[in-house]
């Protein structure tokens, strides 16, 4: 079965503004503000409006409900017979939305993501931050991770953490290693700093190279 | 038993090996384990066999050392759960077996209890003492004393409520459970029970030294070492850090955490307690090695425990009365003044206890403490303490609890670096009557092994650059080292081959705490990780790899 995102509602006001986010266009701070005496209330509204629409995109409203995301399916291998490369599904439902992301580093230490795998770097659990992804990079591999839990000590959450939240924390741990936009991964930390900024942590991609704990048993 | 008697001395009488002769030790066999996480335990060595616990799976093997290369006579696989990986705090470590009537005992990270027969290695019994799913694992080497196992829990950073438990050696059944928090009759406190300091007198107090129910998950487990003194007929063990890290969600003196007992073995009755560290504010546990010594104490000889504390001082305490004869700084300590031998309490430092929301910095020692789990030697010849210890330093900032049942419990980010100096690890020869170092030996990373001193007046210990040497026990001097393949962090052991030849043996596989940067391949551009430890730890992936391997050595 497919995997069904929840609508994204797409930011009509500068789709221009670049991946990197370095040609964000000047705000019309100075000219509201200037025509603000002679203007009606109601103009002044719009031009808040207009000003609100400059502003980095936020989907209060877009959230999925728990029925929209339906179980992803589980793909851990690249090595397909007949050679026929499995479709990347491509990002997750909240990798584009700035303010989910920061929820997900909210609920990432809420939900105690942080006791075993700390800010990043790993200590109980392995580290999020490097290029190496033991089952596997994808935000449905990450999801059933979170769902499921992994037979080398983690534990499984489903049903623990509502849906919405596991793929916000999904979009957040995808944006320790770099994998999400610039200006989307979050900037800054609410608690002393421990390590590089996830806006500035270089871009670690490999689907899957490390090798699980239980294939280092003797 | 891993520390080589009831005492805790870790002397071995052999005396082949001199401080005149070390210097030509020669490697005579190795063992490679097969495992790659941190190798602390003491290989055990009964008539002609040895003994080796590996960390998890925690495979047991026997070698058979009639035989040139000590080779393998049996294999014991216990199948831990696997997914015991995800409540181990600090690597996946096992410190060792010990052995009773024709059995070795020892736990798995899964909360099992084994006994294994040691002739053949077959499973005698298996126990599950306690569970994964509420955040508990065994880490510790058990202790047999009168017939019972002594085996206590791990999860001081997973909200577990801490225990000893006594398992019959022949069935495996339950014989008694003492916990650390909670009512008295839990606690088994009785009318026995004369501690020596009045704030440890009272009804209940692992109750009421808590906020609301915050005992059932307020941590004090025993995953350190046990000492027995058969004429007084007590144990003396220690209990861990309290949970959460965060001391503001627990205000009180969170008993009996961070402490000690004495305990009668044959029914686990209290006889005294005393708390090192009461409100545990840096997770110093209070588990570390009890060395029970009769010392001239102001002209007279007294049956005392000599304790090298987390927080930084040499204690030395009446194993009697629970009475603190002394303590004394051996290292660099910022969060306290000292203890007040009058009320037995720690007199720490007011700004430099963490809070919620504040990065405090400059606290000394640093979570691990001045000495952590690794076990110091005394020898009676030289009558010194060969303490394995650290110098670390952290800045900590408190944070939010959530207490997620099997998840853990700690609230708070830390960030380790190098003491005064620079050097991470010091070997300190101690004098506990003088209450002095006669000697100390600086190295670049803590010195996470045991240490074992000779009757050849001979101190040995490892490294975790990998280098395992020998000191004079006199002066300090280095007399021999050997570069192993992984940096050490096991306890080396000295013993008679089935020849009458003196070996000294040592386990070489970095891990553990200290290890985890490499052990866990942790990515050293998060400061916190690993509990903050990794900050301290960042050059060690560049001196050292993963390894599992036994060396022994001999003289030509």
């Amino acid at each position: 079965m497919p995997l069904r995102y929840p609508k994204r509602i797409s930011g009509g006001c500068h789709p221009e503004r670049s991946e990197g986010g370095e040609t964000i266009r000047a705000r019309p701070l100075f000219g509201s503000f200037a025509t603000l005496r002679m203007t009606s209330l109601r103009l002044w509204m719009l031009g808040l409006a207009l000003f609100a629409c400059k502003r980095e995109h936020r989907d209060f409203y877009g959230l999925p409900s728990s029925a929209a995301v339906t179980k992803p399916p589980v793909r851990e291998v690249e090595l397909v017979p007949g050679g026929v490369a499995p479709a990347d599904s491509g990002p997750g439902p909240y990798e584009e939305n700035a303010y989910a992301v920061s929820q997900g580093k909210t609920l990432y230490n809420q939900y105690n993501c942080s006791g075993c795998h700390f800010q990043g770097g790993g200590g109980i659990g392995p580290p999020l931050m490097d290029a190496d992804w033991i089952y596997g990079s994808r935000p449905e591999n990450i999801f059933e991770t979170i769902t499921e839990g992994r037979p080398n000590g983690m534990p499984a959450f489903g049903g623990k953490i509502v849906t919405d939240q596991v793929w916000q924390i999904v979009a957040y741990v995808r944006s320790m290693s770099g994998l999400l936009r610039k200006d989307v991964a979050p900037g800054r930390d609410d608690a002393m700093q421990v390590r590089p900024q996830e806006q500035s942590t270089p871009k670690a991609r490999r689907v899957q190279s490390a090798v699980p704990k239980s294939a280092e048993l003797p | 038993m891993p520390a080589r008697n009831f005492a805790s001395t870790r002397y071995s009488g052999l005396d082949q090996i001199t401080a005149a002769n070390a210097g030509q030790l020669r490697l005579a066999w190795t063992f490679s384990t097969g495992v790659t996480r941190g190798h602390e335990a003491a290989p055990l060595v009964v008539e002609s066999t040895m003994y080796v616990v590996t960390p998890f799976p925690n495979l047991l093997y026997a070698l058979d050392l009639t035989q040139p290369g000590a080779p393998l006579k049996w294999t014991y696989k216990p199948a831990p759960a696997l997914a015991a990986q995800g409540v181990a705090c600090c690597d996946l470590v096992n410190r060792g077996a010990a052995y009773f009537d024709g059995k070795i005992y020892y736990n798995t990270l899964d909360a099992h209890t084994v006994a294994v027969d040691a002739k053949t290695g077959k499973e005698v019994w298996k126990t599950k003492v306690g569970d994964i799913g509420r955040g508990e694992s065994i880490t510790m080497a058990p202790l047999v004393v009168k017939g019972k196992v002594l085996v206590g829990n791990s999860g001081g950073e997973f909200g577990v409520r801490g225990w000893l438990t006594a398992l019959d050696a022949k069935t495996g059944r339950l014989a008694w459970r003492a916990y650390h928090t909670g009512p008295d009759k839990d606690v088994l406190i009785g009318a026995r029970f004369k501690p020596f300091y009045s704030q440890d007198r009272g009804k209940d107090l692992g109750v009421s030294s808590w906020p609301g129910d915050a005992w059932k998950i307020g941590g004090g487990g025993t995953w350190g070492w046990i000492s027995y003194d058969p004429d007084l007929n007590l144990i003396y063990y220690g209990t861990s850090n309290p949970g959460p890290w965060n001391p503001e969600v627990r205000p009180g003196d969170n008993k009996w955490t961070a402490g000690m007992f004495a305990r009668d073995p044959d029914n686990g009755e209290a006889v005294w307690a005393y708390q090192w560290s009461p409100h545990d504010l840096y997770d110093h546990d209070g588990i570390n090695e009890l060395v029970l010594l009769d010392l001239p104490i102001k002209g007279q000889t007294r049956k005392v425990l000599v304790r090298p504390e987390r927080n930084g001082y040499v204690y030395v305490l009446d194993r009697q009365t629970g009475e603190v004869l002394s303590a004394d700084p051996y290292g660099y300590i910022t969060t306290s003044k000292g203890v007040d031998l009058k009320t037995g309490r720690l007199i720490e430092v007011e700004e430099k206890a963490p809070l919620t929301g504040k990065v405090v910095r400059e606290i000394c020692p640093a979570a691990p403490g001045m000495k952590d789990w690794q076990p110091s030697s005394y020898s009676p010849r030289t009558r010194l303490l060969y303490i394995p210890h650290q110098n670390l330093c952290q800045d900590e900032e408190a944070g939010q609890a959530n207490y997620i049942e099997g998840t853990p419990y700690v609230a708070a980010t830390v960030k380790m670096y190098a003491g005064p100096g620079g050097n991470r690890g010091v070997l300190t020869a101690w004098d506990p009557v003088g209450r002095k170092a006669a000697w100390e030996v600086k190295e670049k990373f803590p010195v996470w092994s045991g240490t074992v001193v000779t009757a050849g007046d001979v101190v040995f210990y490892g490294t975790m650059e990998g280098w395992f040497k020998a000191l004079d026990a006199r002066s300090g001097k280095e007399l021999w080292r050997f570069k192993t393949g992984s940096g050490i962090i096991g306890q080396p052991v000295v013993y008679r081959d089935p020849h009458g030849k003196e070996y000294v043996a040592v386990l070489s596989g970095v891990g553990g705490w200290a290890g985890a940067v490499v052990a866990g391949g942790l990515d050293i551009r998060d400061s916190s990780a690993a509990l903050g430890f990794v900050n301290a730890m960042k050059d060690l992936p560049q001196a050292t790899t993963k390894g599992g391997m036994l060396y022994a050595f001999a003289l030509p």
